[in-house]
């Protein structure tokens, strides 16, 4: 499972509560039938005491040891198995301070499963490397947890680490659980703002009512209407995904039902989509559609996108 | 005109390097190799060293064996009161050795605080090689716990963590990773407590007295032979040239043994005193 929130959220305070490093105002920490803290009972076992393999943020591997020291830390007696399940066995004898941060993490994950722990925490696992390791280190971890097979709670400020790395997700804010599931549930049905913002959907700010034939209808802050198949009134957040949001020159006469115009803010190329920025709405379109319609920053386009792909949240 | 300028100033760097270095090299100068040796091998001097050496030794002993633990409970606990508590440690740095001398004696001195009751026992401190080594202990110890917290203070906290989640006491994490990321640090700090020691003069001629062969040590008998025998007063003091020349090049030297770490060991006043 991950826990996915904005920085100063809390996540990496539930991880080190569980693993014994911060202590709990109040509340029950326990593993299967081990309890580890519970205030009610005064129970608050030390660190060393609970089964954890805890993955910090930077690592934080000992620079003075070598890398088979490291592992060797916590027990000497798997250090061959994990060095060869991590891929590093040839960087036995070298130090952290010689390690690429790919590498680094990979002898965090070993050192931190010599223990042979019950739980594995990871904080914020992807941070510490650079934008064109992380594609690659996201994908060796998922491969890595699928195979360890073991109950693991990651924690990280990006969805799409979440996403591609757990099969549940609790989007943290403020310290609490808003939203819990599957990724593509919370994509499918974010019921806040939040969780909207951080599954990468665009927020659009504005009043709800009912409308005409069965459909609610969205008068968005900048006086533009829009329509939603789901039920709500009020003030509401309308959600709308990048990639079902279409650009185009003028408005066209097609089922899509919402149409929000404006100069091209921004467009920037991401691998061979593009992001385009019209108005308060980023759309996702291929390079080769950017293409065709020769977009460029500044011209009037109009975004379009269905009211079946627009949910609305309370704000 | 910045020529000027910059002679000026390279003037007043060869008039400051001069004034050091000069009485020193006159130490060296004032009396022949073969000289220095000989004024070496008197009974005054080899007393001397040998009551140096040993009392150096016996107190540089409870400063590693107190002030690490020491340090490292200041620098790692947060406590009411410990910007306080790390001032006063730091206080007898920057006291007169004469004032240590009497502050030692107005606790331990025959008529002193704890003395009265230690001479009741038939303990009696003052003149004795035991004073020595406290004089000793309590001039250099500031020294060394001051750096060692400040060596303490650099240890990244998170790797304090990952030990303890790696199955580590509180001990264990403390020989395995506290300490040995602190070796250079605690080094340094080492080394210039022995330098101060070494050299402690004003509390221990107060405290311990000048007894040749018990309690006078080298800079004491430098005092001492200054009228008696000139020479061998200079040949101590060329002795302590070198001894406090090895210390200031194996501090300058100690970074450049570790090559895992980028800190630089003689680092400033440690972050208590600012926060509490």
């Amino acid at each position: 499972m991950a826990l996915v929130g904005p920085s100063g959220a809390g996540k990496s305070s539930v991880l080190r509560a569980i693993a014994g490093l911060l202590r709990p105002e109040e509340g029950r920490v326990a593993a299967g039938d081990e309890v580890w803290f519970d205030s009610a009972a005064n129970v608050d076992v030390p660190p060393e005491r609970r089964s954890v393999g805890l993955v910090f943020q930077e690592y934080a591997l000992f620079p003075h040891m070598t890398v088979g020291e490291n592992v060797a830390y916590a027990g000497p007696q798997r250090v061959d198995e994990l060095l060869e399940l991590l891929a590093i066995t040839p960087l036995r004898d070298a130090r952290p301070g010689e390690l690429s941060g790919g590498e680094r993490q990979r002898v965090a994950l070993a050192r931190a499963l010599a223990r042979d722990p019950a739980v594995l925490l990871l904080d914020e696992p992807l941070a510490a490397l650079d934008a064109h390791t992380r594609a690659r280190v996201r994908a060796e971890l998922g491969e890595l947890l699928a195979r360890l097979r073991l109950p693991t709670l990651l924690v990280t400020h990006d969805f799409q680490d979440a996403a591609a790395l757990a099969p549940r997700i609790g989007v943290v804010v403020e310290g609490r659980i808003v939203q819990e599931g599957t990724a593509p549930e919370l994509v499918a049905g974010p019921t806040s703002p939040f969780v909207a913002d951080f599954t990468g959907g665009n927020l659009l700010r504005g009043v709800a009512r009912p409308g005409d034939s069965g459909l609610t209808e969205v008068t968005l802050e900048d006086g533009t209407r829009i329509f939603s198949t789901d039920p709500l009134e009020g003030h509401v957040g309308a959600v709308v995904y990048p990639w079902e949001v279409a650009v185009a020159r003028e408005a066209a006469t097609d089922s899509a039902q919402n149409h929000v115009a404006g100069p091209i803010v921004s467009l920037v190329p991401v691998a061979n989509r593009v992001r385009v920025r019209v108005g308060p709405m980023t759309a996702e379109i291929t390079q080769a559609s950017a293409e065709r319609l020769a977009l460029r920053q500044g011209e009037p386009v109009v975004a379009s996108f269905k009211a079946t792909g627009t949910r609305l949240v309370p704000l | 005109m910045r020529r000027a300028f910059d002679i000026a100033f390279a003037v007043a760097a060869g008039l400051v390097l001069a004034f050091l270095l000069l009485p020193i090299l006159a130490l060296f100068i004032r009396i022949s190799p073969a000289e220095l040796l000989d004024a070496l091998w008197s009974d005054v001097a080899l007393d001397a060293l040998w009551v140096s050496l040993k009392t150096g030794l016996i107190a540089h002993f409870f400063v590693l064996l107190i002030g690490t633990p020491a340090g490292y409970f200041l620098a790692t606990k947060r406590f009411r009161g410990r910007g306080v508590l790390i001032t006063l440690v730091e206080l007898p740095l920057v006291l007169p050795p004469a004032v240590a001398g009497i502050a030692l004696l107005a606790l331990f001195g025959r008529r002193g605080l704890l003395g009265e009751q230690l001479y009741a026992l038939g303990i009696t401190v003052p003149l004795t090689q035991a004073a020595v080594v406290m004089a000793v202990t309590f001039v250099a110890m500031p020294f060394y716990v001051r750096q060692a917290i400040a060596s303490f203070e650099t240890v990244d906290p998170a790797l304090i963590d990952a030990s303890r989640t790696l199955g580590a006491s509180p001990q264990r994490t403390f020989w395995r990773v506290a300490l040995p990321l602190s070796a250079t640090g605690l080094g340094a700090g080492s080394a210039l407590a022995w330098a101060r020691g070494t050299g402690e003069f004003g509390a221990t001629i107060m405290f311990a007295g000048s007894l040749q062969g018990l309690t006078q040590t080298m800079p004491l008998a430098i005092y001492a032979q200054l009228d008696l025998n000139p020479d061998i007063a200079i040949a101590i003091g060329a002795l302590l040239v070198l001894v406090s020349l090895t210390v200031l090049l194996s501090v300058k030297l100690l970074p450049s043994w570790t090559r895992f770490t980028s800190i630089s060991y003689i680092s400033s006043a440690p972050s208590g005193s600012s926060s509490s």
